[in-house]
């Protein structure tokens, strides 16, 4: 059953992901400038030459079709602007460490958010609570431009516990700071919805049920409501991951960390096609898997939902 | 230290601002806000930072009989950390452009001349060259000790090979044109030539001979840019795209390729068959991409950089209060300005344009917003330029108000006024700092001359698009820094052919005078030729020079034997980093 479904899903994927690759394959050509333009031009006999090279003097339609052949084999084509690199080459490198930093810091904003939101129902309109909402909505408007200088400053400049840049071989004292700063946001997020959702949730009546049997409060949090408190996370999980894997650029820049995220803002502005569509496909696939993964949790936690 | 002292300022502060806003302060809320409003007052928590003197403790600079710094004054550990910009396109020297790449390159090649810690042109791998009497034959002596990082030697069949790579279309160079200078070179590159034909021979093995289009006094100034550099051939044939890469690089430079860790850093190791390599002293040099300029500082402060590549605008006045003594401002080789569309109206009346750029306040552009030590421009080739002085416009020496009046009198003439109004187009790509200049010169057009002036900012490459197609741009932003010293590079801008002529100067007298520079063997008059073609410009005033760039970079002090200079050229193999001796506490 959940084989058959997943396959299903993976199958109903392709056709998404082939006009996600169509409309940004044109949508960029469409953008007015090239990948070889710079403050000086080059002389219409170079442009020429590099045109030729990368085959980007061919009809658009063609290299759409080329393109396309290349996905279906694997490869994802030079890069434009890092001329030693194949596109594979970049993501192959800036993948895994986007992987790290995002796993961990959703891992974070997941632990701490739900324990966080659910102290906050659980004193519920106190001032434990408004503390601590407070504080998580300060998080949330904090944007990680203004954060992530501010920890730097503080743990890296002053007090030289961590570093304050750079990935070194992916140390954890690398990583520290980054993914702090990367989570709070998230983490925040996460507590608002888990508190929202188990306040309703403790006064339903299932709720109400399992207090008049007599079971202990930690169970009844623990076991029975957090499990329905937690669905609202859970969907909010999945476009939080693509988004965290891949969007975490600001991070990435300030820390100086070599993942994937920049890759998609910087070849945009470089129209460097290739590494643009690259990124764009991988984040296409994600958001897929995770939305996949998100089905099934939710299968898995609440028993009304079920495969079809 | 200075933290804690700050921090019970700020937390009387969190306190009224927290019970401000829901009358319940919790521990955690509080540490929140104490760590924010920490770090938004940085400015004031550095006021007691400990003077320069007392940070650093290091020993006076002494150099032994050969030139070199003492051994007893060294560091134990010579490791360099640099911040270097952005990520370099690549490290292949005839691909590649973009600054952050130059650098790295500087370090791991060497072309036949090379530049001095002060920017001097001065032998590289070649020891000496010789010019024909017509000036179109170039004779260079290579030095026969010279070698590859795998210890082959180098010889002129490897300069062959390389000049020939560079303007070989299939290379798909985005610099080949500089090497227009050497005969054939522009029909090779357009595809009409066999690179074999290239004016570049080998005499024997340590003679090389290069052949010019024309006499040009200015040629070895080609050869210091990284288009020139040798490449190994049997590694470039062996591993084709991926031969710029650890462990297969080949290179003549002071450094070689050790890691290549894309947007992390790049780390060169001192090549033990570089010719000097007994006068390098420091043994690794780390390169570090550093987009974010304010987060470099950061670095740069935790010690992990010791060379930034910039310093932004925005921490001028901190840096200047804390930092001063390490901060080094240096003229470089540019000009930023604004250009006219002169194929649109009114824009093809030089009084319009004239008009326009007198009417510019250079003096409050450089002191008020750019306050680095920008000078105000009123040429287009920069000072410093040995044996060059770029034409001042009599204006230059008048007062801002001399001038203003002149602009209105232009105007006028023009058929401008407050009945008439001018109204035009000021287009910039996205950026605070061109922004910040383009209003402020906005704003003085609209005060002194009444033109009624609106900001248009467009992402760099929709910007350039525009730019190039002479269409619709009125007013433009644009700056132009050399890549090598020569005015021509700079006035060629304006050649009727060039396809960068953005704002669409045509005169054949300026063309025809810089054909004839062109053709003047000495340099002396070669400049002269370039110096009324220049004057031809400045009446004209297609362009609006404001200012004059400058390099601007955090360098600790133990850094030492490199030196500021036009170009901003570096390299590593001149500098050494000094001992730091334990910091003796002072009272208080």
């Amino acid at each position: 059953m959940l084989a058959r479904f997943i396959v299903k899903r993976l199958l109903g994927a392709i056709p998404t992901l082939l006009i996600l690759i169509t409309i940004a394959f044109f949508m960029i050509r469409v953008a007015p400038g090239g990948p070889f333009d710079a403050d000086k031009t080059l002389p219409p006999e170079v442009q020429a030459n590099l045109d030729a090279k990368y085959n980007l003097d061919q009809p658009l339609f063609t290299q759409y079709l080329n393109y396309l052949g290349s996905v279906l084999r694997g490869d994802l084509g030079p890069s434009f602007q890092y001329s030693d690199f194949t596109v594979n080459e970049l993501i192959a490198e800036g993948f895994p460490v986007s992987i790290q930093l995002g796993a961990s810091a959703l891992a974070l904003a997941l632990l701490f958010g739900v324990l966080i939101g659910t102290t906050a129902a659980w004193y519920q309109n106190t001032r434990l609570d408004y503390a601590l909402m407070g504080t998580a909505m300060t998080g949330i408007a904090i944007p990680n431009f203004v954060l992530a200088p501010i920890l730097i400053l503080i743990f890296a400049v002053y007090f030289g516990w961590l570093p304050a840049g750079g990935w070194g071989n992916g140390e954890l004292r690398n990583m520290v700071l980054p993914v702090i700063a990367l989570s709070l946001p998230y983490m925040a997020y996460v507590a608002r919805l888990t508190r929202g959702s188990m306040v309703e949730t403790l006064r339903s009546d299932f709720v109400r049920t399992a207090r008049a049997k007599g079971l202990p409060e930690w169970k009844i949090i623990g076991k029975h409501s957090l499990k329905v408190a937690l669905l609202p996370v859970v969907s909010y999980l999945g476009p939080a991951a693509a988004a965290i894997l891949t969007g975490s650029v600001v991070i990435e820049q300030i820390f100086g960390l070599p993942g994937m995220g920049r890759y998609f803002v910087q070849g945009a502005l470089n129209r460097d096609y290739t590494l643009v569509m690259g990124v764009v496909i991988v984040i296409g696939l994600l958001i897929v898997l995770f939305n996949l993964i998100v089905d099934i949790v939710y299968a898995l936690i609440d028993p009304r939902i079920r495969y079809e | 230290m200075s933290l804690r002292l700050q921090s019970s300022r700020f937390e009387q502060r969190t306190l009224c601002y927290s019970f401000a806003m829901n009358k319940c302060v919790t521990a955690s809320g509080l540490a929140l806000l104490v760590l924010l409003l920490a770090g938004c007052n940085q400015n004031a928590a550095i006021d007691d930072a400990p003077s320069p003197a007392q940070r650093w403790n290091l020993p006076e600079v002494v150099y032994t009989e050969d030139g070199m710094p003492d051994p007893s004054i060294l560091a134990p550990v010579q490791i360099l950390h640099r911040g270097n910009g952005t990520q370099p396109q690549g490290l292949d020297p005839h691909i590649t452009e973009g600054v952050p790449s130059t650098h790295v390159q500087r370090d791991l090649f060497e072309s036949l001349a090379v530049r001095s810690a002060d920017g001097r042109i001065i032998p590289g791998a070649a020891e000496r060259w010789e010019v024909s009497e017509d000036g179109l034959t170039w004779t260079f002596y290579l030095r026969p000790e010279a070698r590859w990082s795998n210890g082959e030697a180098i010889t002129s069949s490897d300069w062959v090979y390389s000049l020939r790579r560079a303007v070989t279309p299939a290379t798909g160079s985005r610099t080949s044109i500089l090497l227009k200078p050497i005969k054939h070179a522009e029909p090779i590159i357009s595809g009409q030539m066999a690179p074999e034909q290239l004016g570049v021979r080998a005499i024997d093995d340590y003679t090389l001979e290069l052949m010019l289009e024309a006499p040009n006094p200015l040629f070895i100034e080609v050869l210091s840019h990284s288009v020139s550099y040798p490449v190994h051939q049997a590694t470039v044939e062996a591993h084709g795209d991926r031969w710029a890469r650890p462990g297969v690089m080949v290179s003549n430079g002071a450094y070689q390729l050790s890691e290549l860790a894309m947007q992390s850093h790049i780390r060169l190791v001192r090549n033990p068959y570089f010719r000097e390599n007994d006068r390098v002293i420091i043994d690794e040099v780390y390169y570090y991409p550093t987009e974010d300029l304010a987060a470099a500082v950061l670095r740069y402060r935790a010690g992990e950089i010791d060379w930034t590549y910039e310093v932004p605008n925005t921490q001028f006045n901190w840096i200047e209060a804390n930092l001063a003594d390490e901060l080094f401002i240096t003229d470089w080789f540019g000009t930023y300005y604004f250009g006219f569309n002169t194929l649109r109206e009114p824009f093809d009346d030089p009084r319009v344009t004239k008009a326009l750029s007198l009417a510019i306040d250079r003096e409050i552009i450089t002191t008020k917003l750019r306050r680095f030590g920008e000078q105000p421009s009123f040429s287009f080739t920069p000072p410093g330029l040995d044996g060059y002085d770029p034409p001042q416009p009599a204006w230059a020496s008048w007062t801002q108000a001399q001038r203003e009046q002149h602009a209105l009198e232009l105007l006028a003439e023009a058929g401008y006024g407050p009945d008439n109004p001018l109204s035009l187009e000021i287009r910039y790509n996205t950026h605070e700092d061109h922004k910040r200049v383009s209003l402020a010169i906005a704003a003085m057009w609209e005060n002194t001359l009444g033109v009624r002036a609106s900001l248009i900012n467009e992402e760099f490459r929709v910007f350039l698009a525009t730019r190039r197609a002479r269409a619709i741009t009125e007013v433009f932003r644009a700056g132009w820094i050399g890549n090598y010293l020569d005015p021509m590079y700079f006035l060629e801008l304006f050649h009727s052919d060039n396809q960068q002529n953005d704002v669409g100067f045509f005169n054949e007298k300026y063309d025809a005078l810089l054909a004839q520079a062109a053709r003047t063997p000495d340099r002396e008059d070669r400049f002269a030729v370039l110096n009324q073609a220049e004057q031809i410009l400045l009446e004209t005033q297609p362009f609006a020079p404001v200012y004059t760039y400058v390099t601007r970079r955090l360098v600790k002090p133990y850094v030492r034997g490199w030196e500021s200079n036009l170009v901003d050229q570096h390299p590593t193999r001149y500098m050494f980093l000094l001992r730091q001796d334990p910091i003796e506490e002072v009272g208080g």
